[in-house]
């Protein structure tokens, strides 16, 4: 083991190879390594923020679910409400209606009967008259007698 | 020993002469260039070709694959480089609290060079020597990090980046102060003076021990790995028994050495990183 001029020539050597690491070898490797970290990190924060704004969603769409839910049950409500307040309604101005066409049937009816009872009794009395002509006929004036069986028609 | 197998054993020591220690000797001697006059004029090419060799595989396979790095889902290549650098990268930032842009790549460099530099010690020695002689090149220590230059090539790096750095935070004139200054203060001034006889020894102490044993160490845990081996293969020229317990018991060292190889590394990159933080640190 003696010293010699490998000292000095493994030494060169020695602050080739260092030099030679530390310019073409730890800079780009470290970089790209530093580079990489970075791009994860970026993802995991991505991921991070995309699982925070799908909760929110979440919750938006549950919100907005309860609202519809809730506007469409009350549009049924309402609906039915309506519903049956016009079948009320219907009901009412049906029998209002049937009770005023009864009424005017009845009274179309009263009216014929009146009607028929005049006739009927027009023709009694020309009946009588007639009879009472064919009993009488020469005693009885008929213009004479006019007013005795106009009095006898009304009685009728 | 009988008779016969004495007559055996002299007739091959005439003819390769190897025994235990030649043996052992041969793996340990470097193939030297010498490239000028005296003893320390010498390049250890085999630590050198095999550090190279090792350093332009190690960068270059992550040079490739950091150029083909990208920021989207990375491949199984990129993933595995990415987890080294990573774990780099935890280890320096909890011991270096200030800017490492510079301390983490040198901890990378430091840590995988010194890794693989180690890892050539599970290279089958004879096996990679007879291939090495084969092709005219008798003597090749493959180890790098038994290789005392190695390391305190290392360490005494760390050791200038230390002192570097500690200008660098405090200044010269803060350095300086330290070096005189430091761990003790000089706060009673009538004892001012002996204080800093004492500051200065402690500094110089720590200052030379310091890449003492952050190189020898690594050296000391290398070297003894590779003679270990070496002791076990020696027991393969007692027969078939021992070339048989020989291999159990070097499958299991070499099992426990890939903890040491590891470890040693570790232990290497931790120290470097915590010398330098240390330097940014003010008294």
């Amino acid at each position: 083991m003696n010293i010699n001029l490998t000292l000095i020539a493994q030494a060169i050597m020695f602050a080739i190879f260092i030099w030679f690491t530390a310019r073409f070898i730890w800079p780009p490797l470290m970089n790209a390594v530093e580079r990489r970290q970075k791009t994860i990190a970026d993802g995991l924060a991505a991921a991070e923020q995309g699982n925070r704004s799908l909760k929110e969603a979440e919750v938006r769409v549950q919100t907005i679910e309860r609202e519809a839910r809730a506007k469409a049950q009350a549009i049924m409500a309402d609906t039915e409400k309506r519903a049956t307040a016009m079948i009320e309604e219907a009901k009412v101005q049906a029998k209002t209606e049937g009770g005023r066409l009864l009424a005017a049937a009845k009274a179309e009816v009263g009216q014929e009967v009146e009607r028929a009872k005049a006739t009927l009794r027009e023709q009694v009395a020309n009946l009588a008259v007639i009879g009472a002509e064919q009993i009488l006929k020469r005693e009885v004036n008929s213009g004479a007698h006019a007013e005795m069986l106009n009095r006898l028609k009304a009685q009728l | 020993m009988t008779a016969e197998t004495a007559e055996q054993a002299v007739e091959h020591a005439a003819e390769h002469v190897l025994t235990p220690s030649s043996y052992i000797g041969h793996h340990l001697t470097f193939l030297e260039k010498p490239v000028g006059e005296g003893g320390f004029w010498i390049l250890n090419l085999d630590s050198l070709i095999t550090g190279g060799i090792l350093g332009i595989l190690v960068f270059g396979f992550m040079y490739w694959v950091v150029r083909g790095a990208t920021a989207e889902v990375p491949d199984r290549r990129q993933a595995f480089v990415e987890l080294c650098v990573e774990f780099i990268n935890d280890q320096v930032k909890g011991l270096f609290h200030k800017d490492i842009s510079f301390v983490a790549p040198l901890a990378l460099t430091v840590f995988l060079w010194v890794l693989f530099m180690n890892a050539m010690d599970f290279l089958p020695a004879d096996y990679v020597a007879k291939g090495l002689t084969a092709i005219g090149v008798p003597e090749f220590r493959i180890v790098p990090t038994s290789d005392v230059n190695t390391t305190f090539a290392l360490a005494l790096s760390v050791w200038l980046l230390m002192i570097f750095f500690s200008i660098k935070v405090k200044g010269f004139g803060g350095f300086i102060h330290e070096l005189f200054c430091a761990p003790f203060g000089v706060k009673p001034l009538w004892a001012a003076p002996l204080l800093m006889v004492f500051n200065t020894l402690f500094n110089l102490i720590e200052y030379i021990s310091k890449p003492l044993s952050h190189s020898l160490r690594l050296f000391g845990n290398m070297y003894a790995g590779e003679i270990i081996f070496l002791l076990l293969w020696v027991w393969a020229a007692t027969g078939l028994a021992g070339t048989i317990f020989g291999g159990l018991l070097g499958a299991g060292w070499a099992i426990f050495h890939i903890l040491i190889v590891v470890l040693h590394a570790y232990i290497f990159m931790m120290l470097t990183v915590v010398y330098i933080s240390m330097a940014h640190e003010h008294h």
